[in-house]
């Protein structure tokens, strides 16, 4: 697969994503609806509620998720490591150069976001460039930037987005339906249907595979080796990435704020051993395994 | 016949729509080799810019290293004179090889070691010599990517038509050309 194609097949993808995203959402809407009698109004508030999150997400699921996992601008001073490695591979890539952000997090990690290239930013956490050399930095920056000209961000982002509104909608229906339940236990209108059953029922047949399809769309194996491999080219020195993912993998404790919604966008899982994320997740492990990583930059 | 004028008129517009696209083809890789181009002279300027700042530095700590300064200074000022491409290639392998001298010199001041205005300039031109490289990297994979087409059949037919010519690449160190095969 050349960049091109994986430009062109990462923009479809996110055309998909939200024409799935939408008729889904509404359509469950539309049941929730049909359950309290009044359809049509409850599928226009699907319509309206997916279509600004889709709208929103593109534009915006930047903002969010740096908001998300609390992130702030680097400072030239403070991080200089950082962002002049962020400088000179945004030099060899010939794009402009990236927003850089820091998170407070001990565990390091780094990870891209942002819809397309005039739009990049790239977030590491204190942890990363604590432990980092340049040639180190260079080389996770090189991949986040990659990931960045090849559109996976915009997938990957956009999915983090939905997949979070989704989360938020479920719990919220749940929630509302759970004390509907305990008030309207003698309305006829259930018609003595158990409102719990008909929850769980929309959340096997909507919920569940829209949100295990979304996450598929944005995990890609063969995306992670790409990337590694335009890093190496970039920096031309794939050592620097293979060390530091070594580093990355060797370090015992995962991220304190990392969330299902957002975990396949890391540079490495931020999930580690013992702690455990969404079951959802874990069915598609988000990343390759990263001893296999190493070994394929290690042989470049 | 009609239908054999048809087709040659149908030849005709198809050889005009490839020539337009190659010719427009060509102007795209020739002005981003230029914007390239511009982008090695502004690390290379930064570089020059930060180099009497530390020859004043040091001088106040190593007085008698009359030579390694001339060097510096005599590689500096043939790096802001320099025109073309080998020239400031060569202008900016010379500047490396004397700044290698000074910071060896420098080894044997501690007090200068500690100055952190030296530090700090050592770690500039460190930081502007990595984006020297990488901005030539650019640029050199944008004339590989300009002289392939300007080389290859049938672009090289329309290449000399307008007379495109292939571009210089602009030469790195000896212990730059390190060979990298990328596989996954």
């Amino acid at each position: 697969m050349t960049i091109y194609s994986q430009i062109s097949s990462n923009k479809q993808k996110t055309f998909l994503i939200f024409a799935l995203f939408i008729t889904l959402f509404t359509g469950f809407f539309y049941l929730i609806g049909l359950y309290y009698g009044d359809g049509n109004s409850y599928l226009t508030l699907g319509i309206i509620i997916s279509l600004i999150t889709s709208v929103g997400s593109y534009y915006f699921s930047d903002s969010l998720v740096l908001f998300s996992v609390g992130a702030v601008p680097a400072e030239k001073e403070k991080h200089f490591n950082f962002y002049t490695a962020g400088e000179n591979m945004s030099i060899a890539a010939g794009i402009p150069m990236p927003k850089l952000y820091v998170v407070n997090d001990e565990s390091p990690n780094a990870f891209a976001t942002g819809r397309n290239p005039q739009h990049a930013v790239v977030c590491a956490t204190t942890g990363l460039l604590e432990i980092m050399d340049r040639a180190e930095l260079e080389g996770v920056i090189a991949h986040e930037l990659s990931h960045i000209k090849n559109y996976d961000m915009l997938v990957m982002t956009v999915v983090s987005v939905l997949v979070g509104t989704i989360s938020l909608v479920a719990d919220w229906i749940m929630r509302s339906m759970w004390w509907g339940r305990l008030d309207d236990r003698d309305d006829d209108r259930n018609g003595g249907r158990s409102p719990f059953l008909f929850i769980l029922l929309i959340v096997a047949l909507v919920i569940a595979p829209l949100t295990a399809t979304l996450i598929q769309l944005a995990i890609s194996r063969k995306r992670e080796y790409l990337a590694d491999a335009d890093a190496a080219l970039l920096t031309r020195r794939p050592i620097g990435l293979a060390s530091a993912l070594e580093k990355i993998s060797a370090f015992p404790r995962g991220m304190k704020r990392a969330t299902t919604a957002t975990a396949h966008l890391f540079i490495s899982n931020p999930f580690k051993k013992g702690r455990k994320g969404d079951w959802l997740v874990n069915l598609f492990s988000t990343h390759p395994p990263i001893e296999e990583r190493i070994r394929v930059l290690r042989e470049m | 016949m009609i239908s054999t004028g048809f087709i040659l008129i149908g030849l005709a517009v198809l050889l005009v729509f490839y020539l337009i696209g190659s010719y427009n083809g060509f102007v795209i890789l020739r002005n981003r080799i230029q914007e390239a181009l511009s982008g090695i002279d502004v690390q290379l300027k930064r570089r020059a810019d930060l180099i009497p700042n530390l020859v004043e530095t040091v001088k106040g700590y190593a007085k008698h290293e009359k030579e390694v300064f001339e060097n510096v200074t005599k590689a500096r000022s043939s790096l802001m004179k320099a025109d073309t491409l080998t020239e400031k290639a060569d202008a900016n392998n010379q500047l490396s090889g004397a700044l290698k001298s000074l910071f060896a010199v420098a080894e044997a001041y501690p007090e200068l070691k500690a100055n952190t205005n030296f530090e700090d300039l050592q770690r500039q031109l460190e930081d502007t010599e990595d984006k020297v490289a990488y901005s030539r990297q650019f640029y050199n994979s944008n004339v590989l990517e300009f002289n392939s087409k300007v080389q290859l059949f049938p672009g090289n037919i329309v290449a000399n038509m307008f007379g495109f010519k292939i571009a210089e690449f602009f030469a790195a160190t000896e212990e730059e050309r390190k060979k990298i095969d990328v596989k996954f």
